[in-house]
């Protein structure tokens, strides 16, 4: 098994910037969308962002896996 | 009827359906120690989603985040957070760990630690730091119980004796069924879970103000400053934020239970689809924070937070529903209590008591231990629920702080050929020093900062530096097989 390609390690850490890191810009309650503070509903935006993040990640991994199978 | 008959029959019934799901589960399988501590290695994606999701929306999810919401406001975002990032973390580990798990015949964390780093000391001092830190978590899980009991039956049963009924049937579950009768369990937890989720955080919000836009208006106009950091609190704000959610998501399969976790996969793949697929129900959570919310507006002045959601639904449901939620809420703290006993009773029978005092014990013979030690740490769980005072995420804070200092061992030892076991000993020690130190001297968060993740880089940056000026050691757990063992520089 081959350790992690660097462009799905950096897929990886798009989650971290959106949920983590950028908390000091989107930590506030106005404007309620869908009826959730802003804080909330970006929180709920980036679970999804995150679970595509992951399947795009597994993409690479399994293509990275391909190529080096067939590799010499 | 009394209205605390009704809602406490309802409880047991589901307790009971519950447990006997996990009982037929167990039956006409051979139980050898592979079986019962990790379903000898055969579960697929759907299973593996199910035990995960299991183990992860503990008591904790429910009662403790709606506590923090309840009491702190806006740093109990980072429970939504830091689960997220968790499975995020998990994608590029446990798909490895699995691999060598199933190529060495590894079953616990420990097993990890002692082949990776050929050091039985490394191996015997995970497992009983692990425990150690386990029982926090599962002290959360019986002390979720009793407030569930104790609310339930309009405060006529007391928490004590609650929770020594649950921890009863806890141990005779996982000492009959094993970790499948566990993961069956699992499904009607989760289908209970989301029902009383969304009843809670929908209808409470639609009755009480009309919806959930109109809540937050109200909130924002009587408590301006509660939905955002650091909300009720004067140290949560955003270093805290960005240092716990680091920390948490680096510490979320460092559990013994959860790493344990990856070896009941059938494969690597299957772990790989379960972090696409999982985050998925974190949104779950989102309703159980809308429930705190709003019972800061609809019973307020509760002692404790973590009281706020039960409070709530009995103040707004009838006594039925309420036993639903409460049977809910209490299959959430018996399923992972389930998981957390198996995990720790196995880890100290096979990683702590057979290497010190019986060597030759068989597998058959750490399987029996084991099923004793459940019994022991169940009880000693017990007597610390019945003496703590402490609220449910500050126990799970306390753990975390623990428990993720053996990332970078982790880390470390799958993708760096370099790394030493005297790196990862120094780096270990001193992680959990400083963790312990400043957790228990109450300095958390120390100068904004989340105490664990400060010990985790000092950790972190220990090992690297030990590793690079102690002479290289051979990787007898090298991913590719081609890396051969004495080809380290």
């Amino acid at each position: 098994m081959r350790r992690p390609s660097l462009p799905a390690v950096l897929v990886g850490l798009i989650p971290f910037l959106g949920m983590c890191f950028s908390v000091p810009w989107w930590d506030r309650v106005s404007p309620l969308i869908l009826g959730l503070p802003f804080n909330l509903f970006w929180l709920v935006l980036w679970i999804v962002f995150s679970s595509i993040c992951m399947a795009i990640a597994n993409r690479i991994e399994e293509r990275h896996k391909k190529k080096g199978s067939t590799a010499p | 009827m009394t209205p605390a008959i009704v809602a406490m029959s309802v409880i047991f019934s589901i307790v009971f359906v519950g447990s006997l799901v996990g009982f037929r589960a167990g039956k006409g399988r051979q139980m050898n120690l592979e079986e019962w501590s990790i379903a000898g290695r055969s579960f697929g994606l759907l299973f593996m989603w199910l035990l995960m999701a299991g183990e992860i929306y503990t008591t904790f999810a429910f009662l403790g985040a709606s506590g923090w919401a309840y009491s702190r406001g806006g740093p109990a975002l980072y429970i939504m957070a830091y689960i997220t990032l968790g499975y995020v973390v998990s994608f590029y580990i446990l798909p490895y760990i699995w691999e060598l798990g199933h190529r060495h015949g590894l079953q616990t964390q420990s097993d990890f630690f002692e082949k990776r780093y050929r050091s039985r000391f490394l191996g015997l001092f995970v497992s009983l730091i692990g425990v150690l830190f386990v029982i926090p978590y599962l002290q959360i899980q019986l002390t979720g119980l009793g407030i569930i009991v104790q609310i339930a039956s309009f405060d006529q049963i007391p928490r004590s004796l609650s929770m020594l009924i649950a921890v009863t049937i806890v141990a005779f579950f996982v000492y009959s069924g094993g970790m499948r009768a566990v993961a069956w369990v699992s499904v009607l937890k989760d289908l209970l879970m989301i029902l009383a989720a969304l009843s809670i955080g929908i209808y409470v919000p639609v009755h009480y103000f009309g919806g959930i836009s109109p809540l937050f208006h109200t909130l924002a106009a009587t408590h301006p400053t509660h939905l955002v950091m650091p909300g009720a609190t004067k140290t949560m704000g955003h270093a805290w934020f960005i240092s716990t959610v680091i920390l948490s998501a680096c510490g979320f399969y460092m559990w013994p239970h959860t790493f344990g976790a990856a070896f009941t996969a059938k494969s690597g793949h299957i772990l790989r689809r379960n972090a696409i697929v999982t985050p998925l129900y974190t949104i779950s959570l989102v309703f159980i924070l809308i429930a705190g919310f709003a019972a800061l507006l609809i019973v307020p002045g509760l002692t404790n937070g973590d009281m706020s959601l039960l409070m709530l639904a009995r103040k707004t449901f009838p006594a039925w529903f309420l036993g639903v939620i409460g049977g809910a809420g209490a299959l959430t703290a018996m399923v992972p209590a389930a998981i957390i006993l198996l995990t720790a009773s196995t880890l100290f029978a096979k990683n702590v008591y057979r290497p010190l005092f019986a060597p030759r014990m068989s597998e058959d013979g750490v399987a029996r231990l084991a099923k004793i030690m459940v019994l022991i740490l169940a009880l000693t769980s017990f007597g610390l629920a019945l003496h703590s005072s402490t609220t449910l995420v500050a126990l799970l804070l306390l753990g975390y702080a623990g428990v993720t200092q053996f990332f970078p061992g982790v880390v470390l030892g799958l993708f760096w050929p370099r790394v030493t076991s005297t790196g990862i000993i120094a780096g270990l020690v001193l992680g959990l020093a400083t963790a312990s130190t400043l957790m228990l001297t109450h300095r958390d968060p120390f100068h904004g900062f989340n105490a664990g993740f400060l010990a985790l880089i000092l950790n972190f940056s220990t090992a690297c530096l030990m590793s690079l000026v102690t002479p290289a050691q051979t990787n007898p757990l090298p991913l590719e097989e081609h890396e051969s063992s004495t080809a380290v520089t």
